[in-house]
């Protein structure tokens, strides 16, 4: 397990631009953790700083179980896919995560996600819904990145369902969006990040009739001008 | 053509060995250029670009330098020279294969860096990185490196400075297809010259179209 996830005062900057300002955050397993905040927030990086894809320019990340962070998979905006079949795939994930018998683990995982029928078929060949499924199926402690970002309606919702069947099997899941609904449909507590910077945290009943911060007040109320 | 140099067996013995020399060449150049090209795409060092900038550099190295390089290696007075290989086929295969490796090491390195501009982060985030992650990426691409094998096969097939400087141009040993045109011509006997020149690109026409179709195929079948 990734968790307890302990980021102290971590910053981010590229091409002299600050992209994540002082951050700390405790994220523990148990509820789904939601990081919410519009287009250009600090989403994506911050995601990929907790997942150790990012080296922080200050600040710390630090995992419960040091080194066990790079067996997690992450799931991206657009899933990368190796030129193999579907079932080959999640094979590949569960050998680099050193699980034994990866074939049979892997089978199970396309059956819960409802691949398994296409589980011979090349990946690449796959509706984007259908990989970005796969992608899921690739993935066990769930890091999304905006995983329905590039999805129809029909598809967002085949994904968001898969979401909430592995959160009530008990999966932790860490997952950013700058979708409203998608936050309420999916989550437990909402990490409000705005200009790099965490605005707000607090449990999604909460969030949404009462937000305490200024910024999310507007976000919520969509006035929020794209950064 | 006249049907009488077809129904000659000393021009199906160049033929072969044309084939034997440029195809061994061209598998050992595949063997040493695909993984050295895929760890100069993945692997990070000081002097990584000096060393792109040479390997690009190299795929125009003249075939008649490489001869005269490999001559002086091989020559009796040469450090291999005890080897007693010179003015053999095994001296034009190390000789083509100095000049191919270059071409599917550097053509490598380009096609695997792509892959990995769009792969990194997922392979990444499941903890492979160095060595396997070149592998994979080589493995993911193998349809794609079938070009890089076959731009040195084009330029093995069709070289002719290094074989005649190392081989020697020796008849019924050394004598291979385009050591035989450049002789015939010289020697005015053009039939001859001529029909060796169109079996050749017959040859090279039927391997990449045999190759075109294997990654078509393969294509189709694993996306």
């Amino acid at each position: 397990m990734i968790l307890p996830l302990r980021m102290t005062e971590v910053s981010f900057a590229a091409g002299g631009r600050t992209i994540i300002d002082r951050v700390s955050l405790h994220i523990e397993a148990g509820p789904s953790t939601i990081i919410l905040g519009a287009n250009g927030a600090g989403k994506s990086v911050l995601m990929r700083l907790m997942h150790g894809l990012l080296q922080p320019t200050a600040g710390r990340v630090g995992w419960e179980a040091e080194g066990a962070h790079r067996h997690q998979a992450m799931v991206f905006q657009r899933p990368v896919m190796l030129r193999r079949s579907a079932l080959a795939n999640v094979v590949y994930a569960l050998e680099c995560a050193g699980t034994r018998r990866a074939g049979t683990a892997a089978m199970e995982a396309l059956e819960e996600v409802g691949l398994a029928h296409v589980a011979h078929r090349p990946a690449r060949v796959l509706s984007g819904g259908e990989q970005q499924r796969l992608a899921l199926a690739r993935a066990w402690a769930l890091v999304l990145d905006e995983p329905t970002a590039n999805l129809d309606p029909g598809a967002t919702r085949e994904i968001e369902n898969l979401i909430k069947a592995f959160d009530a099997a008990g999966t932790k899941i860490v997952m950013s969006t700058h979708s409203l609904g998608q936050a309420r449909r999916l989550g437990d507590e909402v990490v409000f990040l705005h200009q790099g910077r965490v605005a707000e945290r607090s449990p999604i009943e909460r969030f949404f009739p009462q937000p305490a911060s200024a910024e999310a007040v507007a976000f919520v109320k969509g006035e929020l001008p794209w950064a | 053509m006249p049907d009488g140099i077809l129904a000659d067996p000393r021009l199906w013995h160049i033929v072969a060995l044309s084939l034997a020399v440029s195809v061994s060449a061209v598998a050992l150049a595949t063997l040493l250029g695909l993984p050295l090209g895929a760890s100069i795409a993945v692997a990070r060092f000081p002097g990584r670009q000096a060393l792109i900038v040479a390997l690009n550099a190299l795929m125009g190295l003249p075939p008649v330098v490489v001869g005269l390089f490999i001559y002086l290696l091989l020559s009796r007075a040469g450090p291999l020279g005890d080897l007693g290989l010179l003015f053999t086929p095994q001296a034009m295969v190390i000789a083509q294969t100095v000049l191919v490796l270059p071409i599917i090491a550097a053509l490598t390195r380009q096609a695997v860096e792509d892959a990995w501009r769009e792969y990194e982060e997922q392979l990444r985030s499941l903890g492979v990185d160095g060595l396997r992650a070149a592998l994979t990426l080589l493995w993911d691409i193998r349809f794609s490196l079938l070009t890089a094998v076959l731009a040195g096969l084009g330029r093995a097939s069709a070289e002719v400075g290094a074989v005649m400087i190392v081989g020697g141009n020796i008849d019924g040993v050394t004598r291979v297809m385009t050591t035989t045109i450049a002789l015939e011509t010289s020697k005015g006997d053009l039939p001859l010259a001529l029909g060796l020149g169109l079996v050749l690109i017959a040859i090279v026409l039927a391997l990449n179209a045999g190759a075109h179709l294997i990654k078509e195929a393969a294509q189709r079948r694993f996306g």
